[in-house]
C-alpha cells in the first residue's frame, strides 16, 4: 500500500446523504477477478446515459470537477454492501481523500486497507466546505495526515480526529497482514490452547481437495 | 468478573493479542467464502506467497452469480462462468471445502451455514458479505468484512478489530397475528434510521424475539447491517439447541449435551451493561412496506406514501423527494394502492422453509394477478428446495402461477439472469431497496413473505392481517 502523508487536490461535492456502495459499484461489475480498472464503473448508473455516454447532469461529469481528487460527501457515506470494489473504484477514479460527517463501518474500514483517507468533520464545517467548493471555481484543499488538518488557500483550517493506529498505518503504508503476522506466536499459542475443528458427522456433497504444495 | 453482554463474552474468548491503542487480534472460528468477494483475496495471498492457514475452518459456496434454472447447461454469462471457475480453482489449490453449484447442499452462504450446522453459538464468523450478521441468530459474533480482510483471515485465521459499542434492542409483549420477523426488523430500522446502529453491535431480546423461530431470528439479525450495525445477535436458548441437534456439523450424543452446556453460558449476564438500549412494544407492530430507496424508508401497510414536506429535517426532506422521484410515487398515495409488476420471494433474509410455508399458506388455492409479469420463488438452499417439495409447496406455488427455481441469491442482487427490468416495480422479500439494486432503474418494495405472496395474488399491496393468516408456525 502507498503511504499517505499529505495531499492537495481539487474538491468535488457529492451533496447526498446515505450514498450506498451499490451506487459506487453496481452489481454487474462484481464479477471481476482483479482489483484494477474499477474507476470506470464508479457511480455508474448516475454517471452514464445509455451507451456509456457521460450524463452531463451528474456532478462528477461537470467540467469544473474534472481531475478532482478530494470527494466531499454527506452523512453515512458508503452504507450497505461490504463490497471493497467501492473503495477500489474511488481510488482508481482518482480520489485519495474523502471528507464527510460520518461513514458506514465496513466501508470506512475498507478505505484504510486501500490507502484512502476518510476524514470526518462536524456538520457545520462540512456545510462550509460545500459552500466554498460550489462558490469557488477550482477549489482545492490540502489534507495533512501528519498534522491532522484540512486547509485551503484562503485561510480555512480545520483539525480532524483519527484513530492513532489507523493514522500510523496510513502514514507508513503498512501491510495489514504483515502487521498481524508479527503475532504468529500468539496465534499458534491460541490454537494450541483452544483447538478449533469443524467435524462433518455425516457425509455432504462437498469438494475437498488436498492443498497442493 | 463484571457482568458482560454476549458480545463481550465472545470477544474475550477469542482474543489472540491485545495492546492499548491498537486494534485487537481476534480468532475467527468459521470463515465463509463466496465467488463475489474472494477472487482478489486469493490472488493477493498467492502473490505474497502466503497460504490459507486453516482451510479446514473455511467453507466456500457458489451463490451470488449462479443461475436459478437450467444449471446443468453451460453458463451463458461468460464473466460469471470465469468467476465461478476461479472459486473452484482457488479452493482446489488451497484445500478449502467447496459447495459448488452442482452440490446438493448448495445454497446462499447465510442459509447453508446454519442449515448444515457450520454455524454454532459462541463462535466468531466472518464472510465477505454484509449479511453475515444473519448467523448472530445463534448467539455468534458474525459480521461482514471487505476483500482485504478476507485475505487477512485466509492468511492468519484472525482479524484485526476495534471493539464495537453495544445496543440492546428489546421487543417486548406479544407479536400480533400477521406480523413476522421481517416486519419487526423493518420497524426497528425505520425507527432507528439506517445509520442508527453505526459503530454498534445489536443484541435483540424481549419476549417477541424469544418467541421467534430460528428462521425468524435469522431474518431479524440478517438486516442488522441495514440499521448500520455490523452484527446482530440473539442469545442461544432451547429454540436454538432444538434447531441445531442432528445437523451435519453438530456434535452427537453426549458431545451435543456437553456443547449445549457451554453454549448456555454464552448468553448475556443478567444486569450486563450496554452502551445504548432501544425499546419497542410488540403490540404496536404492523406489517411493513418500504416506499423509498433505503430500508429505513418504511411504513405500516395501512399508511400512505409520505409527503416530503412533512419531514422537518431538510436533509430528510431532500432524500425523500429524490426517493419518490426514483420510485415514481406520489405523496399521500395509500400503500395498498401501489400496483406491482413482479414479486420475488427469496434471498438470505427470507428464503427458508418457514418463509416458504407461510407464503404458500397465503397463495394456496389462489392465483397470481393477471397484471403481474412474474412471480418468483427462489429457495435459499437446495436442501430447503427438497424439503419444500416433500411438503408439496412447489405444487402450491406452481398452481398459483409462481415460478419455482433453484437456490441462489437471484433477484435480491440480480447478478445472474434474474433481474428486475428498468421502470418495473417489485414486492420483494429481500433486504435492500437501494436504487438499481434488483436491476438498473428497478423499483423495490421490501416486505415479508406473506405480504409478498398476498401482493402477488392481488397485484397490489394488501393488509395480510385481513386475510386471517398468522405469521407463526
Amino acid at each position: 500500500m502507498q503511504p499517505f502523508t499529505k495531499h492537495t487536490g481539487l474538491v468535488a461535492p457529492m451533496d447526498r446523504v446515505n450514498v450506498d456502495t451499490d451506487q459506487m459499484v453496481p452489481k454487474q461489475f462484481l464479477k471481476a477477478l482483479t482489483r484494477e480498472g474499477f474507476g470506470r464503473t464508479l457511480f455508474y448508473d448516475w454517471r452514464y446515459l445509455p451507451g456509456e455516454k457521460p450524463n452531463p447532469e451528474f456532478i462528477l461529469n461537470w467540467p469544473r470537477y474534472k481531475g478532482a481528487s478530494v470527494l466531499l460527501a454527506r452523512a453515512n457515506f458508503g452504507c450497505g454492501s461490504s463490497r471493497e470494489h467501492a473503495p477500489w473504484a474511488i481510488l482508481d477514479y482518482g480520489f485519495h481523500v474523502l471528507i464527510a460527517p460520518s461513514y458506514a463501518d465496513i466501508f470506512y474500514n475498507n478505505c484504510f486497507k486501500n490507502g484512502i483517507l476518510p476524514v470526518t468533520l462536524p456538520d457545520d464545517q462540512i456545510d462550509e466546505l460545500f459552500l466554498r467548493t460550489e462558490k469557488t471555481g477550482g477549489y482545492k484543499l490540502t489534507v495533512d495526515l501528519e498534522a491532522q488538518t484540512v486547509t485551503d488557500d484562503s485561510g480555512l483550517k480545520y483539525s480532524f480526529q483519527l484513530d492513532p493506529f489507523r493514522r500510523e498505518c496510513l502514514l507508513n503504508g503498512w501491510d495489514d497482514i504483515g502487521l498481524s503476522l508479527r503475532f504468529e506466536k500468539d496465534i499458534a499459542a491460541f490454537e494450541r490452547e483452544h483447538p478449533r475443528r469443524a467435524v462433518m458427522y455425516e457425509p455432504l456433497d462437498v469438494v475437498i481437495t488436498k492443498p497442493s504444495g | 468478573m463484571p457482568r458482560r453482554p454476549m458480545y463481550e463474552k465472545i470477544w474475550d474468548a477469542h482474543l489472540v493479542h491485545e495492546e492499548p491503542g491498537q486494534p485487537a487480534l481476534i480468532y475467527i472460528d468459521r470463515h465463509l467464502v463466496h465467488e463475489g468477494t474472494s477472487p482478489q483475496a486469493f490472488s493477493g495471498l498467492k502473490a505474497a506467497g502466503r497460504k490459507v492457514r486453516r482451510p479446514d475452518l473455511t467453507f466456500a459456496v457458489m451463490d451470488h452469480s449462479v443461475p436459478t434454472k437450467d444449471r446443468q447447461l453451460p453458463l451463458v454469462d461468460q464473466i460469471a462462468a470465469a468467476q465461478l471457475a476461479a472459486l473452484d480453482r482457488n479452493c482446489r489449490e488451497t484445500g478449502v471445502p467447496l459447495f459448488n453449484m452442482q452440490s446438493s447442499n448448495q445454497g446462499i452462504v447465510h442459509v447453508i451455514g446454519p442449515e448444515l450446522g457450520i454455524t454454532q453459538p459462541g463462535q466468531t464468523i466472518v464472510c465477505g458479505d454484509s449479511h453475515t450478521a444473519t448467523h448472530g441468530a445463534f448467539g455468534t459474533l458474525a459480521f461482514g468484512i471487505g476483500t482485504s480482510e478476507v485475505e487477512h483471515v485466509l492468511a492468519t485465521q484472525c482479524l484485526s478489530q476495534f471493539k464495537s459499542k453495544t445496543m440492546l434492542i428489546r421487543v417486548s409483549g406479544k407479536r400480533p397475528a400477521g406480523v413476522t420477523a421481517k416486519d419487526i426488523i423493518l420497524t426497528i430500522i425505520g425507527r432507528l434510521g439506517i445509520s442508527g446502529g453505526n459503530g454498534h453491535v445489536f443484541e435483540y431480546a424481549g419476549d417477541v424475539i424469544r418467541g421467534l423461530s430460528m428462521e425468524g431470528r435469522m431474518t431479524v439479525c440478517n438486516m442488522s447491517i441495514e440499521g448500520g450495525a455490523r452484527a446482530g445477535m440473539v442469545a442461544p436458548d432451547e429454540t436454538t439447541f432444538a434447531y441445531m441437534e442432528g445437523r451435519p456439523f453438530v456434535p452427537r450424543g453426549k458431545d451435543f449435551v456437553d456443547a449445549v452446556e457451554v453454549w448456555k453460558t454464552m448468553a448475556s449476564d443478567a444486569g450486563a451493561k450496554y452502551d445504548r438500549i432501544f425499546d419497542l412494544n410488540g403490540a404496536t407492530l404492523a406489517p411493513q412496506v418500504t416506499w423509498g430507496t433505503n430500508p429505513g424508508m418504511v411504513t405500516d401497510v395501512t399508511g400512505r406514501v409520505p409527503d416530503p414536506a412533512s419531514f422537518t429535517d431538510p436533509v430528510d426532506r431532500e432524500a425523500a423527494t429524490r426517493a419518490l422521484e426514483y420510485m415514481a410515487l406520489e405523496p399521500g398515495k395509500p400503500i395498498t394502492d401501489i400496483a406491482l409488476d413482479r414479486v420475488f420471494i427469496g434471498s438470505c433474509t427470507n428464503s427458508r422453509l418457514e418463509d416458504l410455508r407461510l407464503a404458500a399458506r397465503v397463495v394456496d388455492g389462489k392465483h397470481v394477478a393477471k397484471s403481474l409479469k412474474q412471480a418468483l420463488v427462489v429457495p435459499g438452499s437446495r436442501g430447503i428446495k427438497v424439503a419444500a417439495e416433500k411438503e408439496g409447496l412447489d405444487k402450491i406455488f406452481r398452481a398459483a402461477g409462481f415460478e419455482w427455481r433453484d437456490a441462489g441469491c437471484s433477484m435480491c442482487i440480480g447478478m445472474n439472469a434474474d433481474v428486475l427490468p428498468s421502470g418495473e416495480r417489485s414486492a420483494s422479500t429481500s433486504n435492500r431497496n437501494f436504487e438499481g439494486r434488483q436491476g438498473k432503474g428497478s423499483r423495490t418494495h421490501l416486505v415479508s413473505p406473506m405480504m409478498a405472496a398476498a401482493a402477488a395474488v392481488e397485484g397490489h399491496f394488501v393488509d395480510i392481517r385481513k386475510w386471517g393468516v398468522d405469521g407463526g408456525e
